[in-house]
C-alpha cells in the first residue's frame, strides 16, 4: 500500500465497482486474462483470500495454480528462493504469494520476471485488504475523506492494519486505533493515527469500526491475561457500539473469532455488519489489481535461449 | 639479539601509548622493535639493514581486534583461520582475537589450544582465542576460566549471547578476579530481545518487523555495572550500540570501576535506516540504532568512555543472508573495513588521530594484557603502515575474507593499509597492487 497515491487508489476502486457489477452477472467471465498464467503461492494457510484470488483470476480468463508450501519453522526461507527460481523457469504472468515473513514477498518479486501481487507478508502489509476495505466504504458511505475509522485489536501482528492506515489516511480518513499497548506496535503514532486504549472514548462519533482478529496464532507470549478480559474490555458488543455513530458499519477482514474479539449478535446485524459484503469486493477488487497489472505484462513470447 | 634488521624510514610515528608523534624512522631486528625516533635516518645505517621508505605515511602499532567470529572450527566455508588472517593482515590487523562461537564451542583447553596451534600454522597474523565464559554457552555452568587463561585464553565471553542469569554473572565476575581475568559480556538482555530482529522503532514498525528495544542492551549494562561494584570483577562490554548504555557505563567509569566498552564501524557509522528495503546485509547485533543513539556513541568514543573499537567480524555466506529479514543471518563482516571505518570518526572531527588508534591498539592490548599495541624498544615487531588519507571505495569483489556480507559495498572512504608487519616480518604490502 506504501507509495500508491490518491489517484491511484481511485483508479483501481473505479475498475473494481466494473467487476462488482459483472460479478453479479450470470455470465461472470472475461477473457482478459486468456492465455494468462497464474499462480497463488501460500506459504502460509488461508482459504479466504486464496479462493477470492483464484476466482477472481478464474473470471478474468487466467489459467489459475494454487501451490501451498508447507513451511517448517527453519527452512522456510530456502524453500522460498528455490520455490520463486523453480516457478519462474514455468514462466507464470502473475505470481500471488503469501508468506509469514514481512518483507518475504518482497524478496520473491526480485528473483522473478513476471508481476507478483502481496496477498500478505508477515505483519507488514496486505494491500488487496485495505483496497477491498475501502471499496466497500465508499460503495456504502459514498466517500473515504473525512470520515473517521476506528481500528481495533491486535494492530501490532496485523498487517490488514497497518495497510488499511496507510490507506486511509492517504485518501484523508481519520484513523484512530484501539487496543492495550501490549498490543499496539511502538511509535505507531508515528503512520498518523489517533492512539486510544479505551474503546468507548476510541469508538466515540466513528463511521466504520474495524475490528481486528486477534491473531493468537502470532503470540509468543501473553499479550493480554485472558480472552474474558479481553473481551470484557475491547470485544466489540452493542454497549460499546453504541459509542459510534449511529449508522457506523462494523468491518472485520476475518476469519472471525466470535466471542473474543466480537460479538456474534453484532457481527450477524445485517443493518450494521457489512462483513459479507467485504468479501464480495475482495474477489472485485482483486480482479481490478489483475487487471491493471495485466497491462504491464509484457506480450512478447519468451526468447528461446534462455 | 641477531635477526633480520628492517630500517622503516620516513615515516610519521604515531604512538598512541607514549602519545608519540613525529617524522621519523624505526628499527626491527628478527621480530623485536630495536629502536625509533626521529633521529633514526637513512644515513647512518649499517649495510646490512634492509630499508622501507615510508612516504611520509603514518607508522603506528598494528591494530588488534578483540571481537573477531571465525568459521573454523565447524563452519569453514564461512571462513578459516587461514581467511581470517589474510583478511586480517589486509585490514592493518596484526592481532585478531577469536570468539568462542564455534562448533564446537571453545569452552576447553583442549579446543583452545587448537584454534592456537590452527591459527598459528595457517595465518600471517596473531590469532588469539577468547574462551566461552559458561560450558556450551548454556550461560549456567562456568568453564575452567583459570587453566584455559594458562592455555593461552586471553578473555572470556559467551560470544553472542549475554551470561542472563545475574547469580552467575555474580559468580564469574567473582572467581574470575582472583586471576584478574576480563569478562567480556555481550550486553543485551536476551528476553526483551528474544523475537527482535532489529532496532524497535519506526522503521520496524512500518516494516512490520519486531524489534530489539535500545532498553534491552541499558538493562544489562546497568545490571552488570552493579555486579562489577559488588565483586570487584574486570568488565568489558563486548558492543554497545546505544545513548543511554554509554551514559550508565560513563557514570561506572567516574566512579572508578573496572570496566571498559568497545563498539563496532556499523553501530557508529550507520543507523537503522540502512535496513531500508529489508536489506539483510543491514542485520546484525546489537542492531544498528537511530540517529540519536549513532550521535550518543560517537559522544562515548570521542571522550573514551568507549575505549575500544572493534569489527566484531561476522562471515555469513550468501545462503545465509538470502532470505527473508527474520530469517537471515545476522552479522557484518569487518576486518578489512575496520580501519577506515574508524578513520571517519577522525575525519568528521570527533576524534585526533592518536586518540582514535589507541582504541585499536594500546587500549586492547592493555585490556588483554598483551606485550604489543605499542612501539617501544623491546616490544613485539607488529607495526601498521598507511595512508590516513587516501580515498577509495569499499569493494567487496577485493576483500580477503571468504564471506562478502557487508553493507558497505561502495562506500567511499578515506585511509589506506599500506604495510603490515607482525613479528617483523611483513605479511601485507601494498606497493604492486593496484
Amino acid at each position: 500500500m506504501e507509495g500508491l497515491s490518491p489517484a491511484e487508489i481511485i483508479a483501481i476502486l473505479d475498475l473494481a465497482e466494473d467487476y462488482v457489477a459483472q460479478n453479479r452477472q450470470i455470465d461472470k467471465k472475461q477473457s482478459l486474462l486468456r492465455g494468462r498464467t497464474q499462480i497463488n503461492l501460500f506459504f502460509e494457510s488461508s482459504t479466504r483470500t486464496r479462493t477470492s484470488f483464484e476466482l477472481a483470476g478464474k473470471r478474468l480468463g487466467a489459467d489459475v495454480i494454487n501451490m501451498s508450501v508447507a513451511t517448517s519453522a527453519i527452512k522456510k526461507g530456502e524453500t522460498l528462493i528455490d520455490t520463486a527460481m523453480t516457478l519462474n523457469a514455468m514462466h507464470p504472468d502473475v505470481l500471488v504469494v503469501r508468506h509469514p515473513d514481512s518483507g518475504a514477498v518482497n524478496l520473491l518479486s526480485r528473483k522473478v520476471d513476471g508481476s507478483v501481487i502481496n496477498a500478505g507478508d508477515g505483519s507488514h502489509e496486505h494491500p488487496t485488504q485495505a483496497l477491498l476495505d475501502a471499496l466497500t466504504i465508499r460503495r456504502r458511505l459514498g466517500r473515504l475523506n473525512g470520515l473517521t475509522v476506528a481500528i481495533c485489536g491486535d494492530i501490532m501482528h496485523s498487517r490488514v492494519a497497518r495497510s488499511n492506515i496507510l490507506l486511509l489516511n492517504t485518501m484523508g480518513a481519520r484513523v484512530r486505533v484501539i487496543a492495550p499497548p501490549t498490543l499496539l506496535p511502538v511509535e505507531v503514532e508515528r503512520l498518523g493515527v489517533e492512539v486510544h486504549h479505551d474503546m468507548r472514548s476510541g469508538l466515540a462519533d466513528c463511521d466504520i469500526v474495524m475490528m481486528l482478529r486477534l491473531q493468537t496464532e502470532r503470540m509468543k507470549g501473553a499479550f493480554v491475561p485472558s480472552i474474558r478480559e479481553y473481551f470484557h474490555f475491547y470485544g466489540l458488543d452493542r454497549d460499546k457500539l453504541a459509542c459510534a455513530r449511529p449508522d457506523a458499519l462494523v468491518m472485520h477482514p476475518g476469519p472471525m473469532n466470535r466471542g473474543i474479539e466480537i460479538d456474534p449478535d453484532v457481527a450477524d446485524d445485517i443493518h450494521r455488519s457489512v462483513i459479507r459484503e467485504q468479501v464480495e469486493m475482495g474477489v472485485a477488487v482483486r480482479m481490478a489489481v489483475l487487471d491493471l497489472l495485466s497491462r504491464h505484462l509484457s506480450n512478447r513470447p519468451v526468447a528461446l535461449a534462455q | 639479539m641477531s635477526g633480520r634488521r628492517v630500517a622503516y624510514l620516513n615515516a610519521r610515528l604515531l604512538d598512541p601509548a607514549s602519545g608519540l608523534d613525529t617524522p621519523g624512522g624505526l628499527l626491527t631486528e628478527g621480530g623485536l622493535i630495536a629502536d625509533l625516533g626521529p633521529e633514526l635516518a637513512g644515513a647512518d645505517l649499517a649495510d646490512d639493514i634492509e630499508t622501507v621508505d615510508c612516504g611520509g605515511r603514518v607508522l603506528c602499532p598494528g591494530l588488534i581486534d578483540m571481537r573477531v567470529f571465525s568459521g573454523e572450527p565447524g563452519a569453514e566455508h564461512k571462513e578459516t583461520l587461514a581467511s581470517l588472517g589474510q583478511a586480517a593482515a589486509a585490514g592493518g590487523i596484526t592481532t585478531a582475537v577469536t570468539m568462542p562461537n564455534t562448533e564446537p564451542v571453545i569452552d576447553n583447553v583442549a579446543l583452545v589450544e587448537y584454534v592456537a596451534r590452527r591459527a598459528r600454522e595457517t595465518a600471517p597474523v596473531r590469532i588469539l582465542p577468547m574462551a566461552a565464559i559458561s560450558q556450551g554457552l548454556d550461560g549456567r555452568a562456568m568453564t575452567e576460566l583459570g587453566l584455559m587463561a594458562e592455555a593461552g585464553a586471553v578473555a572470556f565471553s559467551d560470544g553472542t549471547r549475554a551470561v542472563a542469569d545475574a547469580l552467575v554473572m555474580r559468580r564469574v565476575l567473582s572467581y574470575a578476579s582472583t586471576f584478574g581475568l576480563l569478562v567480556v559480556q555481550y550486553p543485551e538482555e536476551p528476553a526483551l530481545a528474544r523475537d527482535g530482529v532489529m532496532n524497535e522503532s519506526e522503521v520496524a514498525m512500518r516494516l512490520g518487523l519486531p524489534g530489539i528495544p535500545a532498553c534491552a542492551e541499558t538493562v544489562m549494562v546497568e545490571r552488570d555495572i552493579r555486579l562489577v561494584e559488588l565483586t570487584g570483577g574486570r568488565y568489558h562490554a563486548a558492543l554497545v550500540s546505544t545513548g543511554a548504555a554509554v551514559g550508565a557505563l560513563r557514570a561506572a567509569k567516574a566512579d572508578g570501576l573496572p570496566v571498559s566498552a568497545a563498539a563496532a564501524p556499523q553501530n557508529f557509522a550507520l543507523n537503522e535506516t540502512a535496513v531500508g528495503d529489508y536489506r539483510t546485509f543491514a542485520k546484525t547485533d546489537p542492531p544498528l540504532r537511530g540517529e540519536d543513539d549513532r550521535r550518543a556513541l560517537v559522544a562515548g568514543l570521542a571522550d573514551g568512555t568507549v575505549d575500544v573499537i572493534c569489527s566484531s567480524h561476522t562471515p555469513e555466506d550468501a545462503e545465509s543472508k538470502r532470505l527473508p529479514f527474520e530469517q537471515a543471518a545476522s552479522g557484518i563482516i569487518g576486518l578489512e573495513t575496520l580501519l577506515p571505518l574508524a578513520l571517519e570518526l577522525y575525519h568528521n572531527g570527533h576524534l585526533g588521530l592518536s586518540a582514535l588508534l589507541a582504541t585499536m591498539t594500546i587500549n586492547p592490548a592493555r585490556h588483554l594484557g598483551l606485550p604489543t599495541g605499542r612501539l617501544t624498544a623491546g616490544a613485539p615487531a607488529d607495526l601498521l603502515l598507511f595512508d590516513p588519507d587516501l580515498p577509495w571505495r569499499i569493494d567487496e569483489d577485493g576483500f580477503r575474507s571468504k564471506s562478502k556480507n557487508s553493507p558497505f559495498d561502495g562506500r567511499p572512504v578515506q585511509g589506506r593499509v599500506w604495510r603490515t608487519v607482525v613479528d617483523g616480518a611483513c605479511v601485507h604490502d601494498r606497493t604492486g597492487e593496484a
